[in-house]
């Protein structure tokens, strides 16, 4: 069963394109990564989901209650992270944390005790007086102290240092063992490899693709590299050339056997096939006509 | 209740600091009444011969030489203008002030109806003008009773309570507005309560521009007329509600489906 799913899903502010069409399934239990640039639609796509913003034509469903009319039972079981982690600038973190608690009419104190010491969170200071990593605690806080279905963030890991990043995902890998699904949003390619089972990329408000993630490590293109001469062979689907001395490197998304039987008349001191790396697959798409 | 609460505990110090204020200002006024009686019965005739400028301030309806005349143009204008100002600010920053702060995406993703939020939001601004208004008229009345006058209910229970309703109204009106815009609306806000104050001198100073004292909460507010008359102009008090009901009104049909920047 999907926890998500939308529709058709489009916003536009006044002319000017949001997201477009935005078809996504993210079933019950999944780890979802959503790739894209800066200003392709992500925050966009999620302050829909959320509620925040009314989409211009489209439909989603969340838990399988519709976001536009069952908005605040839909949030009952959300945790969201912002990703500009702004709170009322002269309350302590700890008032932040039990206000929204409060707000959602619970009492998560041993819980968020608990995150708050692995996330080392000091607890009494002013939320002014915090840099953006620890108000992004306070936002990691927020969002899990009521252990929620669906865990929502956006841009979770800008500004954790990287010991926090890891407790970060410890953590989120925990959840998601017990059954909560997590959907987040993330220009770091590595992490979104590391830790999600499905991702989709997003690219100037439309989606490009939607698969597993060892479905898109593959795409069928490799990355090859040679040595021995200064220019690939002359071949349909090679992309990203980058020539060295005598290296030569580049990925290559036809034929296997049509390469190998360029590669064999070549006079080559060396060759090296591999998977290329999510990243270059983002760069594949994201550089595309 | 929870976001009243937040609320009040928030804007406990703005409250604290224009209350102090405001009930300080009326204190010393009330106080130094006495002294001014003296002289106020020789330069009484002076005031309300001063034509529009008497007129303008409502100073040729009454006697100055009587302390509910004295009062009502001396210390009425402090909790007429800076009461109004108070309302207006609560009102005006109320919703706005959260997408202005950027708190409004961690406040509405949490299980809230929007209506809700308006409700609780609107609530604290209205206990909050109660609460400030309660602390003056207390303060006014144990000033008055210091220097032996007393403060008779007819004229300035209605005289409060027509200050009171004006505040309610000026905040009504710019919390409407606040469901409209994301950032600071200070301008607005204070521009409104000042529009409203001149609106009614205006309206004083000539008889074309009576018309006026429709518009401006002052019109049913003016403490000149109320002293003078023992009521409240019914006419003007139906428009101010009508704007009330509008500016609240407003409110709740533009934030619940508004786009959260």
């Amino acid at each position: 069963m999907n926890i998500m799913q939308t529709t058709a899903l489009t916003k536009y502010y006044g002319t000017s394109r949001g997201i477009v069409n935005i078809n996504l399934a993210v079933p019950e239990g999944d780890f979802f990564g959503f790739i894209g640039p800066n200003g392709a639609g992500k925050s966009t796509t999620i302050r829909t989901l959320l509620g925040l913003i009314s989409p211009t034509s489209g439909s989603a469903e969340i838990f399988g209650k519709d976001i536009k009319i069952q908005r605040s039972e839909i949030l009952a079981d959300i945790g969201y992270m912002p990703s500009e982690a702004t709170f009322y600038r002269n309350m302590k973190v700890r008032e932040i944390i039990r206000y929204s608690a409060a707000l959602r009419d619970q009492d998560c104190g041993d819980e968020a005790g608990k995150l708050c010491e692995r996330l080392e969170l000091d607890t009494e200071k002013r939320i002014g007086a915090l840099s953006l990593g620890n108000r992004k605690k306070v936002s990691i806080v927020c969002a899990l102290q009521h252990k929620p279905k669906l865990c929502i963030f956006d841009e979770p890991t800008s500004g954790l240092d990287p010991l926090m990043q890891r407790e970060f995902y410890a953590i989120l890998e925990e959840r998601n063992a017990e059954g909560t699904t997590i959907f987040l949003s993330s220009h770091v390619l590595s992490e979104v490899q590391r830790y999600c089972k499905h991702a989709a990329v997003i690219r100037q408000g439309e989606i490009l693709v939607s698969d597993s993630i060892s479905n898109l490590g593959q795409a069928h293109a490799k990355r090859v590299s040679l040595r021995g001469v200064d220019t690939p062979p002359a071949l349909d689907g090679i992309k990203d050339v980058k020539v060295c001395g005598d290296t030569v490197n580049f990925l290559y998304s036809g034929q296997p056997q049509v390469l190998l039987h360029a590669l064999a008349a070549l006079p080559l001191a060396d060759v090296n096939i591999a998977e290329p790396d999510l990243e270059e697959i983002f760069l594949h798409y994201y550089q595309k006509d | 209740m929870v976001i009243l609460r937040q609320e009040l505990k928030q804007g406990r110090m703005t409250l604290l600091l224009w209350t102090a204020i405001i009930a300080f200002m009326l204190g010393v006024c009330i106080l130094i009444y006495p002294e001014m009686e003296r002289q106020m019965n020789e330069i009484s005739s002076m005031f309300a011969d001063m034509g529009s400028f008497s007129a303008a301030f409502g100073m040729d309806k009454i006697n100055f030489g009587e302390f509910g005349g004295y009062f009502c143009t001396e210390c009425g204008n402090v909790l007429g203008l800076g009461g109004a100002f108070f309302a207006a600010l609560l009102g005006i920053s109320a919703l706005a002030k959260e997408e202005k702060d950027q708190t409004a995406e961690f406040l509405l993703t949490h299980p809230l109806k929007r209506t809700t939020v308006v409700a609780q939001k609107l609530a604290s601004v209205l206990l909050q003008i109660l609460v400030l208004n309660v602390a003056v008229v207390g303060v006014s009345v144990l000033s008055a009773l210091l220097i032996g006058e007393t403060m008779e209910f007819q004229t300035f229970g209605l005289l409060f309570l027509a200050y009171f309703i004006l505040q309610v109204e000026t905040a009504a009106i710019c919390f409407g507005i606040s469901a409209f815009i994301n950032k600071s609306g200070l301008g607005i806000g204070l521009g409104i309560a000042a529009l409203f104050y001149f609106l009614n001198i205006v309206a004083n100073l000539t008889e074309e521009a009576a018309v006026l004292k429709y518009i401006t909460p002052y019109g049913y507010a003016d403490g000149a007329d109320i002293i003078a008359n023992g009521s409240l102009e019914i006419k003007y008090l139906i428009i101010g509600l009508i704007l009330t009901v509008t500016g609240i009104t407003a409110a709740f049909v533009r934030y619940r489906n508004k786009d959260i920047a």
